[in-house]
């Protein structure tokens, strides 16, 4: 008994003694030498392929960068943690990389619920975060360091929900959300909220999870009910099949989705099923402007995939980083922060970004309408 | 009342998958007292060697019925192979001992599949290549049933048929059943207990990589963790049905199949959300042991010291 | 009294150690020498997986009813406590630190918060074991692991505490509370094992039928058994969630389950320490997987030269963090196929494994009682019996 304790106690001290390793390089000028940034996703969980491609955007832009000088003639270097797209690792990676790594700015994560529960380990070491693509309005309220690129849930519910009603003409719409993603429940519950103001109907509120194999359950309901729009805020994977098996089942109603569509696969499995259905989006691909193109070609050049909005997300948060460096001249977290706090009017690939007081990008948003594998360009809401 | 086929086709057509997903799981537990946990990752693998066969052997570009019978047997005879290999390194050495160090190895096996697919191909889901020219057909108004469906009760009916033809009506089959009631007098009575063992973990991979391919037409979307869901409700369906037990293992696959597709359906008018879908399996699973531990289908066995 | 006496003394010794450490471990350190954040989470999450994993070792080990749902329960005794001290704490805390001060009103919320969360999860415990301990070896483990399932899609519909978002929950948990309820734990779980309590459970785990004859009421112990470790799983979600301060779903899917079974699996089945062991393991080896891949190589590069190492290897690497998880399996397996009895089989470590020459410790004849770790046991005529019988 008394020995179960003891070496309880002692090995609980070892492991501390161990954690003591004494910190080096302390309080060294963190204005010259290399930048060190951290990102962190899901590299390796159920959501995966989002943590990858956020993490290509991150890694051409940090390269694009570095290959024209770097900023202020620093170079950087991008440490990237995976956390397995759950929440508790999420945390401990970001407290890795301030800690360890001693990165000087992180960028990450996709999901809402991985951000949220990395965000406050970031605010209280006073390293700037920013989330390329977490949507949830709860993101940036957890402190003065945490910032997004991406519009939030919001804004983006209600652009759908403008859209079904003002030029659809809509009156009754069904939902089919995605029960388990913290985005899809937000874009659902203000495309209601705005749907509903303008003088719609839900008909119905439907639910699957990721990973579910068969949709025709949900789908035979909305059939049963003749919605005139069916809101699907998920994301491709489920979406591109979702489409498919609703036609099967011979609903002509289109679809109407968010950027969670947005990725080369979604023409792979939903194919021609997808034609005729809209979605509310960062940027577009075909967008005829050099940047983009530019952007696209190379992003395509270097990874053999066209982009989706998540890598282009990816690529503007490090570039937003990158400018607000170039701009406060200082890697200090609080000068660091105010820098991009100011970030107005910086021209990225998924909009023209600017930093408003609650540390969310304001940005417009587009209208797609797909068809035969293109994005059809239908119109801009602006917030 | 269309509405209501409609439901009851969805439902057979998910139930069908996860009945052939059970079979591997009964016959294994049948065989050895051993919960296959890797078992919804070898359908997993099926679809995988299914997506490879189709573009190395150029099926990917069109419909095609040869491509698609050509690719639905290569995966099958492929992964039996994996399902072999599994049982070869990683089960038999531990044959000898506790039961719950083969099932700790079952759950590691079933991780390292996974993960070592996560991390060579990436989490992203793929489409698998339609092979079958989609098309619907409509019965009783407005129901409708498309070409995939048809394709997934067909062959799950034949496979079916031919799995209890090989069990009841073959000399390897009677083997099975030998070791699956004594597997010591089975060994005296002379039959090479190792490669019956062998020969079921085949079969059962064999019938999992058929349910990959079949739903990968159905849904094209194929990822690496795909069989964790699908294989865990799928060994729900066997111990509903009364684990051990062949037709058990279709019943229980195809009243789970139901069971969810209603919960989603028409949940809602009865106030259970539809998000309840993964959970209804367990809870079907949970009243059934409670009522009747030996499933449906199953025989009592009078436990004895 | 003397031996009450030193229990206080040593109780209050436990507690000077526990607090000295939690200074070391805090933000600013004891004058200014203080543990790494990183590494300091990393021994916080340890002693939470310390209590998850003795407490599974009860019902797993010790009792031998395999149970893949702890996570659930841990997920419990999380969300309970912390709509508790979200939604009304607050207000009692202010109201009670007039009266005691705030310091103590702050521990005594938090203490009155980890008993609501161990006490819904052994509620829960109780409900889901009457009817499932019923149900024999496997069985158990599938409806363990349909009612973790069935709980954690329960919360996630529940918006009160976060749905699908999450939950965001105040910090109250330092290494004071992980660290004492760890001992805590360890000395519960000892003292039942080695009570009449205990021997009636391992006496279940070697031969049920055997046990019932002889008169043990072998469901209620099992239920017992069940209740107790899932009121200590409980425990850990409570001090989990006052940690993390953000509660999702995601993190009580069943690769949590799992987790603990491995845990107790690699320590040895039916050895307390093992369990210490394993869990301080599974929690510190993936941490320690992230930068294998650059220390291996600059070791590599030390020896052979650093610019000599082949690109091949280079890449594999820098690679071999992708590879985490799967080196992770891989070892599992391994250890299983060459250690089936986990690595300390049902033998604890101590003190004693210094002065092994002079006598075994006493973990083996208290606990063991044919001597040998059950998983190496290899089944005995009348079991196969019994077992091909049973078929």
């Amino acid at each position: 008994m008394k020995r179960i304790l003891v070496s309880l106690v002692l090995m609980t001290s070892l492991l501390a003694s161990f954690a003591c390793e004494r910190r080096g390089g302390i309080g060294g000028d963190s204005n010259v030498g290399v930048i060190r940034v951290g990102y962190y996703g899901d590299l390796s969980g159920r959501t995966s392929n989002f943590g990858v491609s956020t993490k290509n955007g991150v890694m051409m832009a940090a390269d694009e960068i570095n290959k024209a000088g770097g900023i202020n003639g620093r170079q950087i270097e991008i440490l990237s943690e995976d956390d397995e797209g759950r929440p508790e690792k999420a945390a401990t990676v970001v407290t890795k990389l301030i800690d360890q790594d001693k990165v000087i700015a992180l960028l990450g994560e996709v999901a809402s619920g991985n951000s949220l529960a990395a965000a406050p380990k970031a605010q209280a070491s006073h390293v700037p975060m920013i989330s390329p693509s977490s949507t949830n309005p709860a993101v940036t309220a957890v402190g003065d360091y945490i910032f997004r690129v991406c519009f939030i849930d919001p804004f983006q519910g209600e652009v759908m929900a403008k859209f079904a009603a003002n030029t659809l003409k809509a009156k009754k719409a069904a939902i089919m959300q995605d029960f388990n993603a913290p985005y899809s429940r937000g874009l659902t519950e203000f495309f209601e909220a705005s749907f509903v103001k303008l003088g719609g109907q839900i008909v119905t509120k439907q639910s699957y999870t990721q990973g579910d194999r068969d949709y025709k359950g949900q789908l035979t309901s909305i059939r049963s009910l003749n919605p005139d729009v069916i809101y699907v805020p998920g994301y491709y994977g489920e979406v591109g099949v979702i489409a498919k098996q609703a036609k099967q089942l011979g609903i002509t109603q289109p679809l109407l989705g968010g950027d969670g569509w947005d990725a080369p696969q979604l023409w792979e499995l939903g194919g021609d099923a997808l034609n005729g259905d809209y979605i509310s989006n960062h940027y577009s691909v075909e967008d005829p402007s050099p940047a983009i193109q530019k952007f696209v070609n190379d992003f395509k050049g270097r990874y053999k995939i066209v982009p989706d909005a998540l890598a282009a997300l990816g690529y503007d948060a490090m570039r937003v980083l990158a400018d607000a460096i170039k701009r406060g001249g200082t890697t200090e977290g609080p000068k660091l922060r105010d820098a991009i706090a100011a970030t107005k009017d910086f021209a990225g690939v998924t909009g023209v970004i600017s930093i408003n007081g609650e540390r969310n990008a304001v940005k417009p948003a587009v209208v797609l309408k797909l068809q035969d594998g293109k994005y059809i360009y239908q119109e801009t809401i602006k917030p | 009342m269309d509405t209501f086929v409609q439901q009851i086709i969805n439902g057979l057509t998910v139930g069908a998958i996860y009945a052939l997903i059970a079979l591997g799981y009964t016959m294994v537990y049948g065989i050895l007292r051993l919960i296959n946990f890797a078992h919804g990752d070898v359908y997993m693998v099926g679809a995988f060697i299914g997506y490879y066969l189709a573009f190395a052997l150029g099926f990917a570009t069109g419909p095609s019925l040869i491509g698609l019978g050509v690719v639905l047997i290569g995966s099958m005879i492929a992964s039996a192979l994996v399902g072999m290999a599994i049982e070869r390194f990683a089960y038999r050495p531990l044959r000898k001992y506790a039961r719950m160090t083969t099932l700790i190895t079952a759950i590691g096996v079933s991780l390292l599949i996974e993960n070592l697919f996560v991390a060579k191909l990436g989490a992203a889901p793929r489409a698998f290549p339609q092979l079958l020219r989609e098309q619907s057909y409509t019965l009783f108004g407005n129901a409708a049933i498309s070409k995939s469906q048809i394709l997934i009760f067909g062959v799950s009916v034949v496979l079916m048929l031919l799995l209890q033809w090989v069990i009841f009506k073959t000399k390897v089959g009677t083997a099975m059943r030998a070791v699956s009631f004594n597997l010591n007098s089975a060994k005296l009575m002379g039959i090479n207990t190792n490669m019956i063992i062998s020969f079921t973990f085949a079969l059962g991979s064999a019938l999992a990589a058929a349910a990959g391919v079949l739903t990968a037409q159905y849904n094209p979307q194929i990822d690496p963790l795909m069989g964790i869901i699908t294989g865990l409700k799928a060994f729900v369906a066997a111990v509903l049905g009364g684990i051990g037990n062949i037709p058990g293992a279709v019943l229980g696959g195809l009243l789970i199949g139901i069971a969810e597709t209603f919960v989603v359906g028409y949940g809602q008018n009865v106030g259970i959300p539809t998000t309840y879908r993964d959970a209804v399996a367990f809870a079907i699973l949970i009243l059934v042991l409670l009522f009747r531990p030996t499933g449906l289908l199953g025989s009592t066995v009078q436990e004895k010291v | 009294m003397p031996t009450l006496l030193k229990r206080i003394l040593s109780a209050i010794l436990i507690l000077l150690v526990l607090f000295a450490v939690d200074s070391f471990m805090s933000a600013q350190g004891l004058f200014g020498f203080g543990a790494p954040p990183y590494y300091a989470r990393i021994v916080m999450l340890a002693g939470i997986n310390v209590i998850l994993a003795v407490s599974l070792n009860l019902i797993t080990g010790f009792t031998g009813q395999f149970s893949i749902g702890h996570a659930g329960f841990m997920a419990i005794g999380a969300y309970s406590s912390a709509y508790l001290t979200v939604y009304h704490a607050q207000v009692w805390e202010r109201s009670l630190a007039g009266i005691v001060g705030g310091g103590v009103a702050h521990a005594l919320i938090f203490l009155l918060a980890i008993l609501v969360g161990g006490l819904v999860a052994a509620i829960t415990g109780l409900i889901v074991g009457i009817p499932s301990l019923r149900l024999r070896g496997d069985y158990l483990a599938i409806v363990t692991l349909g009612f973790a399932e069935i709980i954690r899609i329960v919360i996630l519909n529940i918006d009160k505490v976060g749905g699908a978002t999450g939950f965001s929950v105040p910090g109250y948990t330092n290494f004071v509370w992980v660290g004492g309820f760890a001992i805590l734990t360890v000395v519960i779980v000892y003292n039942i094992v080695h009570s009449d309590v205990g021997r009636a459970l391992v006496s279940i785990r070697e031969d049920e039928l055997a046990a019932e004859a002889m008169g043990v009421n072998t469901t209620r112990y099992k239920v017992l058994s069940f209740v107790i470790s899932s009121a200590l799983a409980g425990v850990a979600g409570v001090l989990f969630a006052h940690y993390t301060q953000f509660l999702s779903t995601n993190d009580f899917q069943f690769i949590r389950s799992f987790e603990i079974i491995i845990m107790v699996v690699l320590g040895g089945m039916g050895s307390l320490t093992g369990a210490v062991l394993g869990a301080i393991i599974i929690t510190v080896l993936p941490e320690l997987l992230r930068t294998l891949g650059p220390k291996l190589e600059s070791g590599l590069g030390y020896v052979i030269g650093a610019g000599n190492i082949p690109p091949g290897v280079h890449a594999f690497l820098g690679d071999l963090a992708n590879y985490r998880l799967v080196i992770f399996a891989a070892l599992l397996i391994i250890i299983m196929l060459t250690r089936p009895q986990g690595v300390l089989g049902t033998r604890e470590f101590g003190f004693s494994w210094l002065k092994r020459a002079q006598r075994r410790p006493e973990g083996d004849l208290a606990v063991g009682s044919k001597g040998v770790p059950i998983a190496e046991r290899k089944p005995s005529v009348i079991d196969q019996e019994k077992d091909n019988e049973n078929r």
